[in-house]
């Protein structure tokens, strides 16, 4: 089907949703389709490669992340999506449309949420909907109505005429998420969402995407926090230095490429713990000696457990626990994610 | 008292009546970044038009009024008019300059760098360019509020002596574009504040003080004469006081708006091209 390239007209259904603030204006035909497809997505600034041969297929529906360490090139490769910074090589496609050309058509039906909050500080909670609404060309009547709704969505309704500034972190974050859905987008970019927030904040953040991705939503993530992408993720790839190293879900990726359960051992001093790890040879699929623990791979942890007494060791901790993308990422690339 | 009073929120008489037709934006995108600067405007607009109409009108009270009768008793007229209508559109091309400086500085970095709202702005089917062209837009705007305000006032009080004096209002904002435009640019690009009151220092001041504002510039040093006469504020003081004292030649008027047409088409490129790097690096 031929999608609408006018950047001044969004598509605004008329029957208030509260269901589904976005993504409800799915047409049938467009399902097989993938929203975004890349094929050697590159990004240079200047010598700098930051993304470098990225191919990527994102799925209408799905929660799909870009996971990896601050640098990988995620960020630059979701602004490419979002169509605010240029591709410089390789096939990019959006909602079936070229970025390079249809930029301002692509962005009518993005949501996005960037890194750092870009809240307008001068207006209150509510002008911030409505002003964001208007850039969409939208008339102030559809946005009174979707905003009200948003602000229950964001649990921001009684800050409605707050200013932005006294608000707490995640409550800036959550207004961020609601502004981004004011244009029902058919697809919603978070980079890094729970960034900065605190345990809780981000608990009630992480609910409230789960809520948009059972209303049927496709969420775009980037993330370095392996939890992150384990709880919201149906399909991601693992991304290092400008390049993906691995796709798939999850479970997949960790059924991959790491072992079912990990022991990690804790040695009260760094010298035990050199001369420990040549006496661990076998007893797993893999041994990994960290800054300030060794992490063996292995398909039994118990067996594993027994296997380390009967060698005479005896660390300061042994703790066994199921393998996680924290060590695909580590088994991948030798590192680990917050490095 | 009856109990059925009025329930009508501030957000439901405001918002709506403050929004621009959606024809107009359907066409011209950009004035929704307009819009929003608008509504912020509309909270503050007591203040705004106080220090941008009162203060020049007091100078003119001051100047125009008080120093002007002194200078016409010694002197007779400045330029052929009395100094009243000499320093009038000198007030009025000038502040229209200082208020484009004050648009143009603190607030663009605060969009591209420090709050980010122009990257917001960026994000939604606005491009880069129409973000510059609509604050751009906004700045014109207030300038000719402001601009048709002091004419007002000044033309009660005797400061517009002819009836094209009404042609100056566009002629200030013009000048303020000249100097907001490539200001703009000029901000946006800059990775800190550090320049900027150095800037109001050695550029704004001296402009409004010595461009013809007070004074005709024949009355500054042979070599000064020149510098001044290549500011967009004496070209735009020249318009205006052309316009408020209907003396200005067709000729006249032609090469002065073409200089600062110019000078704002120079500063509205180098603005497009430096807000599509800093929002869409």
């Amino acid at each position: 089907m031929v999608m609408s390239a006018r950047p001044d007209a969004p598509d605004v259904p008329v029957e208030p949703s509260p269901a589904a603030p976005a993504g409800a204006a799915a047409m049938a035909s467009d399902d097989a389709r993938p929203l975004i497809s890349a094929r050697g997505l590159t990004k240079r600034f200047g010598e700098y490669v930051a993304v470098d041969g990225v191919d990527v297929d994102v799925q209408r529906g799905e929660v799909f992340g870009f996971l990896g360490p601050n640098g990988a090139g995620k960020t630059t490769t979701m602004r490419m999506i979002a169509c605010v910074s240029p591709v410089t090589g390789g096939d990019l496609s959006v909602l079936g449309m070229d970025p390079r050309r249809d930029g301002p058509a692509i962005r009518a039906r993005l949501g996005v949420v960037p890194q750092e909050d870009n809240l307008d500080t001068e207006l209150t909670v509510w002008d911030n909907l409505l002003i964001y609404g208007r850039y969409f060309g939208l008339p102030v009547s559809v946005i009174r109505e979707r905003a009200a709704e948003l602000l229950r969505f964001a649990r921001l309704d009684d800050r409605r005429d707050s200013r932005v500034d006294p608000l707490s972190g995640g409550m800036k974050r959550r207004l961020t998420i609601a502004r981004a859905l004011i244009n029902r987008p058919d697809l919603l970019l978070l980079d890094e969402p729970t960034t900065g927030l605190d345990p809780q904040a981000r608990h009630l953040l992480w609910e409230r995407l789960y809520r948009l991705k059972r209303d049927g939503v496709t969420l775009v993530i980037t993330t370095h926090y392996m939890d992150e992408a384990e709880q919201l993720c149906d399909r991601l790839v693992i991304m290092d230095e400008g390049r993906i190293v691995a796709e798939g879900s999850p479970r997949q990726l960790i059924d991959r490429h790491s072992t079912r359960e990990v022991v990690e051992l804790r040695f009260a001093v760094p010298e035990q713990q050199d001369a420990a790890v040549p006496r661990l040879d076998g007893l797993g699929a893999r041994i990994e000696p960290v800054a300030d623990r060794v992490l063996i791979y292995t398909d039994s942890g118990d067996d594993t457990v027994a296997a380390l007494s009967e060698r005479g060791l005896h660390p300061e901790s042994v703790l066994v626990r199921r393998s996680s993308l924290e060590d695909v990422f580590l088994l991948l690339t030798g590192r680990s994610l917050d490095e | 008292m009856s109990e059925a009073a009025v329930a009508v929120t501030p957000e439901a008489v405001g918002a709506g009546a403050r929004a621009l037709p959606s024809g107009l934006v359907r066409a011209v995108p950009m004035l929704l970044v307009a819009e929003r600067e608008a509504r912020v405007w509309g909270h503050l607009w007591k203040t705004s038009l106080l220090t941008g109409v009162l203060m020049p009108v007091l100078f003119l009270g001051a100047m125009g009024v008080g120093l002007g009768g002194l200078v016409d008793e010694n002197q007779g007229t400045v330029a052929g008019v009395e100094y009243l209508a000499f320093v009038t559109p000198g007030i009025l091309a000038a502040t229209a300059l200082q208020a484009a400086a004050g648009e143009s500085l603190w607030p663009v970095m605060a969009g591209i760098k420090w709050v980010k709202t122009f990257h917001a702005a960026a994000a939604t089917s606005l491009s880069p360019g129409q973000v510059f062209g609509g604050y751009a837009t906004w700045v014109t705007v207030r300038m000719l509020i402001n601009a048709g305000l002091f004419v007002a006032v000044a033309a009660l009080i005797g400061g517009v002596t002819s009836p094209w004096g009404v042609l100056a209002i566009p002629a200030a904002a013009l000048g303020g574009l000249a100097f907001a435009a490539p200001l703009t640019a000029y901000s946006a690009g800059r990775d800190s504040d550090q320049s900027f009151s150095i800037i109001m220092r050695v550029a704004v001041v001296p402009m409004f003080l010595f461009s013809g504002t007070f004074f005709p510039v024949d009355q500054l040093p042979d070599w000064l004469e020149p510098l001044a006469r290549v500011t967009p504020l004496w070209h735009a003081v020249e318009l205006c006081r052309g316009a408020t004292t209907g003396s200005l030649s067709l000729a006249g008027a032609v090469g002065h708006s073409a200089f600062l047409l110019a000078v704002v088409a120079a500063g509205c490129w180098w603005g497009v091209a430096t807000f599509r790097a800093k929002l869409a690096p």
